[in-house]
């Protein structure tokens, strides 16, 4: 029990808190090493740390870290746990992150076992410990591989075949070096393979990245400020009259929902409270709610008003969503140009009319781009199913990477076969084949050599 | 008259065992079926290769013999890999068939505490199950308090070539007729095997103008860490590289079903990495040729080795096969090709210290485990040699584990997976290879070989110097900083290597591919040996995958930790999945590590044992 362990420990769901629970001699540096804030391996045990949660640069999820060490503790190990915004697709993606750096997702009942195996737990639970854990945890794993489609295996099998070749072909000839007939495997050739291969690993991880919303929808907030024209978007894009629209500002105060189905992909659409600096106890609610759902959006549309030059309101809103995927929609297009925004310098914009469904249609088309539904809605997508693929699948792609690396820095064939094997084993881990002796049956196989 | 220890064998593995028993005080005993074929090289005149040249490394390091010897031997030496990066690089020698016999026999005959006795053994004692001793083909008793069964291919060995059958051992030596039915008799496991050996070739009939000369290297190599070099790079011994022809594959497809393998007469498993030339060219039908070395076996007579060519024809289908090969139209075959059957037990009953699990201070080394190979039974012969000497001394026994040694991937192979063919190491069959150099074999295992007692104070003063002085100049190269001073710079771009923006330590420096010890040397004066500096610039240069592989080691090795009782009963634990319970009971593993390396046995069956564990330990 020398690894480190993750998994979700909260229930999936909107708009409660999600908790990331790590445990393990790794679980502080892991999390240290994804988190912006304090220094987490500074800090004194069982506290509470405020910061974000980032990967490869970018904010995540503003979280609160719980730092707990050793002993005592629930596994009795360092156990840190993460709280953040319960969304799903950030909470997965916090999740994935941890994994990437480090942590093995834990097996059902493993943080359990552990506090038992520790001495935490009285004997008297351990047979509930072993029943949890029972091969049923193997079930799983199969289930998830069973899960697959059929592409997405053919494909993780195709880049396992070719790599299994290329390690073959390596590794015959480390082994069997006086045999001049044997094509060498030269640096170029490695170079050659993994170009492809690291680009098809890229999409599939990608298009997993999407399964998450095929499966759970897109989380879309609007967001504006009060009378801009949220509501009324949200309602032709729903197209159905869901939400209040009123010329009074601040009628819109719980947040109302609506569902659209894009190329087949769930939109769940959450309308917000307008912003503005508000002094009514109630609307206020609403607005920090507001704010608060940007962190837990996948999608957000600002909504700003073209008749109208930017307040102080806008360009907070526009700075607060910089890092998310976002849609702006300058609406009331119709109206004289008051706006002082240079639409260049803006990400995705879209121009809609206050009483028209112009713009509407291209703003479904925005969504599709921006999430490349078109593409996963094929109907053979490609795509892993669970966090535990998808953090291999990335560890595999890392791997590719560091042999790139490798092979940029002339490193010998040896170093690099190290992280082409690491690939071999990642994908194998996928697809549930972990048979050891793989490669040396098809080198024996495939190759002509001995006395 | 009664042995602390016997050896039984005078092979690779036998010799090591015995030298290892008697150099540690032991009063042993070797019974072999004929002296002069002590050490003997039955098959190809070459010691080492990839992995397996480690081994030798590694035997050295520990105390052995075998580098040594092969040091004496050496007619050609060549570093191998020596572009595919340090991990992989491995030594092969061609060595004389006639002296590393006979310096052996030498060894073993001025070794004190240790007798040569010429017989057939054909039984043991056991009592309770425990040895006590061998019985003789004479009925002859000798007791002992342990026994080493280093038989290699001589249990129930059957020549075969063709249609033709004959008990007999390699060379038309014994074969040892009862030693097998008893250790069946006894509760081991007896399986089938098979190997086989290539024609040898009259040197004057051979034409080499149709071959292509293949000389050793130009600087100097040893196996041992003595660093004694017999034969100098100029004296060398050249082999030669031919390859068949069109008209050797007909001859082959032709009569293949006259060839033992073909006509249906083998039952032994061969090895698949070395398969006979019929196999070649049935397999891998579109390959148009297959190469062959022609490999001095002697400097004291005429044999060549024909390297690829191994085969169970006839020997009529033999003539023509070697005639119809470029150089060998007249060749004079000294030597028939044949293959070779022999008894081996199933190696999972073993323990990882070589003491069999059903006979206490019965020990097996070598061919019998079903390995293949001088250097694997030599391995195993040291480690049993030293495991029955310290289970006398009543110590705890020298398991060597997969990440500071291939002895100890080889080992723990057997025990945990057990062999369907022969086994030979390859070097990936280690995970952490990168970790077992041929470098830095002493630095892994001389401290062991030390602590036993096979390595004196001499040898072992030298190899603290040797790891004080890497120690030393590391840290020279971390406290050394050069700047970008022009003169640095305009060095650096001469080599080319980038010039510096910042103060960077030498250490840092070295890191860069293209910079070497004889550029760090520019900048600092340095006095060390070839072999340090090496080794430094091997831990500078990979420092992050090394680490890497340390990290991926340290997890194997917590595992390796946690210790299973031996009397550990499956069936009353709980939940186990069957598969696993019936695994676990048949190998018995003594740590977790090794039960998580036994096939079908999933983490989930790990998680419940370890639970298991806690809550009756």
């Amino acid at each position: 029990m020398n690894d480190t362990i993750a998994a979700i420990s909260t229930a999936l769901g909107v708009g409660a808190i999600s908790i990331i629970r790590l445990s393990g001699p790794e679980a502080i540096s892991i999390a240290n090493s994804c988190f912006k804030g304090k220094d987490l391996s500074k800090v004194e045990s069982h506290t509470i740390n405020y910061g974000h949660i980032i990967d490869q640069g970018e904010v995540i999820d503003e979280v609160l870290v719980s730092i707990m060490k050793a002993p005592k503790t629930y596994t009795t190990e360092d156990v840190v746990e993460i709280n953040c915004h319960g969304g799903i697709i950030s909470t997965k993606r916090i999740l994935e992150t941890v994994l990437m750096h480090g942590a093995r997702l834990a097996e059902p009942g493993e943080f359990t076992k552990r506090a038992f195996l520790n001495g935490r737990i009285d004997l008297v639970k351990s047979e509930a410990v072993m029943d949890i854990i029972d091969s049923k945890s193997e079930e799983a794993n199969k289930l998830a591989v069973s899960q697959l489609s059929g592409s997405t295996s053919n494909m993780i099998k195709k880049f396992r075949d070719s790599l299994k070749q290329l390690l073959a072909s390596i590794e015959v000839n480390i082994d069997y070096p006086e045999y001049h007939d044997i094509e060498v495997v030269t640096k170029e050739k490695i170079q050659t393979e993994l170009i492809s291969m690291k680009k098809e690993l890229e999409d599939i991880i990608k298009s997993s990245k999407n399964s998450t919303l095929i499966k759970e929808g897109i989380k879309t907030v609007i967001i504006g400020r009060p009378n801009v024209g949220k509501s009324s978007i949200l309602n032709k894009l729903i197209e159905q009259d869901k939400a209040i629209v009123t010329d009074i500002a601040g009628t819109t105060r719980d947040i109302v929902e609506g569902q659209v189905y894009l190329e087949g992909i769930l939109l769940n659409i959450i309308d917000t409270a307008g912003i503005r600096k508000t002094e009514d106890i109630v609307e206020k609610i609403g607005v920090e709610k507001s704010l608060s759902m940007i962190d837990e959006a996948d999608l957000v549309i600002v909504v700003l008003n073209n008749n109208e030059e930017l307040t102080s309101e806008d360009k907070e809103i526009l700075e607060k969503t910089k890092n998310k995927e976002r849609i702006i929609v300058i609406n009331k297009n119709d109206l004289e140009k008051k706006i002082n925004i240079s639409k260049s310098s803006l990400d995705s914009v879209v121009e809609t009319n206050t009483n028209t469904v112009e713009g509407i249609k291209e703003l479904k088309n925005k969504i599709i781009d921006l999430f490349q539904l078109e593409s996963i809605k094929s109907k053979d997508y490609t795509y892993l199913t669970n966090a535990r693929q998808i953090s291999l699948a990335k560890k595999a792609y890392q791997s590719l990477k560091e042999a790139e690396e490798g092979l940029h820095n002339s490193l010998p064939i040896d170093m690099i076969e190290i992280d082409l094997k690491d690939t071999f084993d990642y994908l194998g881990e996928i697809i549930g084949e972990t048979y050891s002796e793989e490669i040396l049956d098809h080198l024996f196989a495939n190759f002509c050599v001995g006395k | 008259m009664k042995y602390e220890i016997i050896v039984v064998g005078g092979g690779h593995a036998g010799c090591e065992a015995a030298l290892a028993s008697a150099r540690l005080g032991h009063k042993t005993l070797l019974v072999t079926s004929n002296i002069k074929n002590i050490a003997d090289m039955p098959c190809n005149p070459s010691i080492g290769g990839p992995a397996k040249g480690i081994v030798v490394r590694e035997i050295d390091a520990l105390g052995g013999e075998m580098g040594r010897n092969a040091d004496k031997g050496a007619l050609q030496t060549k570093m191998l890999n020596t572009k595919k990066g340090p991990a992989v690089q491995a030594l092969r020698f061609q060595a004389d068939k006639i002296i590393y016999p006979k310096e052996m026999l030498k060894t073993l005959q001025s070794t004190k505490n240790l007798e040569i006795k010429e017989s057939m053994v054909e039984d043991l004692i056991v009592n309770n199950n425990k040895i006590e001793g061998i019985i003789l083909e004479n009925e002859e008793k000798i007791l002992s308090s342990a026994v080493i069964l280093t038989t290699g291919t001589y249990l129930k060995a059957m020549v075969l070539t063709g249609s033709k059958k004959k008990p007999s051992g390699p060379h038309g030596e014994k074969e040892s007729k009862f030693l097998s039915d008893n250790l069946r008799k006894l509760g081991f496991t007896i399986k089938r095997l098979k190997t086989g050996t290539p024609q040898r070739i009259d040197k004057n009939s051979i034409d080499y103008s149709k071959a292509q000369e293949e000389k050793g290297d130009k600087t100097p190599h040893t196996f041992s860490f003595d660093n004694i070099v017999y034969r100098k790079p100029e004296d060398q011994i050249s082999c030669y590289l031919i390859y068949t022809t069109p008209k050797t594959h007909e001859i082959i497809k032709e009569h293949l079903k006259e060839s033992s393998m073909y006509g249906g007469y083998v039952e032994g498993v061969g090895p698949r990495y070395c398969p006979s030339i019929e196999d070649k060219v049935v397999r891998f039908s579109d390959k148009e040729r297959h190469q062959l070395f022609l490999e001095p076996e002697s400097l004291y007579y005429d044999d060549i080795y024909l390297q690829g060519f191994s085969t169970s024809m006839p020997n009529e289908i033999q003539d023509l096969m070697v005639h119809s090969l470029p150089g060998l139209e007249h060749a004079k075959i000294l030597k028939y090709g044949y293959a070779i059957e022999y008894d081996a037990i199933d190696s999972k009953q073993l323990k990882r210290s070589l003491e069999t699990k059903i006979i206490e201070n019965l020990y097996t080394a070598g061919q019998i485990n079903g390995t293949s190979g001088y250097e694997e039974a030599a391995g195993q012969g040291l480690i049993a040699g030293i495991n029955a000497s310290l289970k006398l001394e009543g110590k705890e026994p020298l398991i060597l584990k997969r990440n500071e040694s291939y002895i100890g991937v080889l080992i723990d192979d057997l025990v945990t997976k057990g062999v369907k063919d022969p086994y030979r190491l390859l070097t990936s069959r280690a995970e952490y290879r990168l970790l077992l150099r041929n470098d830095n074999a002493d630095l892994r295992l001389r401290d062991y070989g030390y602590q036993i007692g096979l390595i004196d104070e001499q040898r072992y003063q030298a190899f603290c110097e040797k790891r004080n002085h890497i120690k030393e100049l590391t840290e020279k190269l971390k406290n050394n900083r050069i700047t970008p001073k022009k003169g640095i710079n305009s060095y650096l771009e001469s080599i080319p290597s980038t010039p510096l923006k910042d103060g960077i330590s030498l250490y840092d420096l070295l890191k860069r591919p293209e910079i070497t010890f004889d550029h760090i040397k520019h900048f600092i004066e340095l006095d060390y040996t070839k072999e340090e500096e090496e080794q430094v610039e091997i831990n500078v240069k990979y420092e992050g995958y090394i680490k890497k592989a340390n990290k991926e080691a340290e997890k194997m090795l917590a595992l390796e930790e946690k210790k299973i009782p031996e009397d550990i009963d499956y069936e009353v634990i709980p939940n186990l999945a069957s598969e696993a319970r019936q695994k676990l009971a048949e190998i018995r593993p003594t740590t977790i590590g090794q039960a998580s390396r036994i096939s079908g046995v999933n983490p989930a069956d790990i998680s419940i044992l370890m639970v298991y564990l806690r809550k009756n330990g």
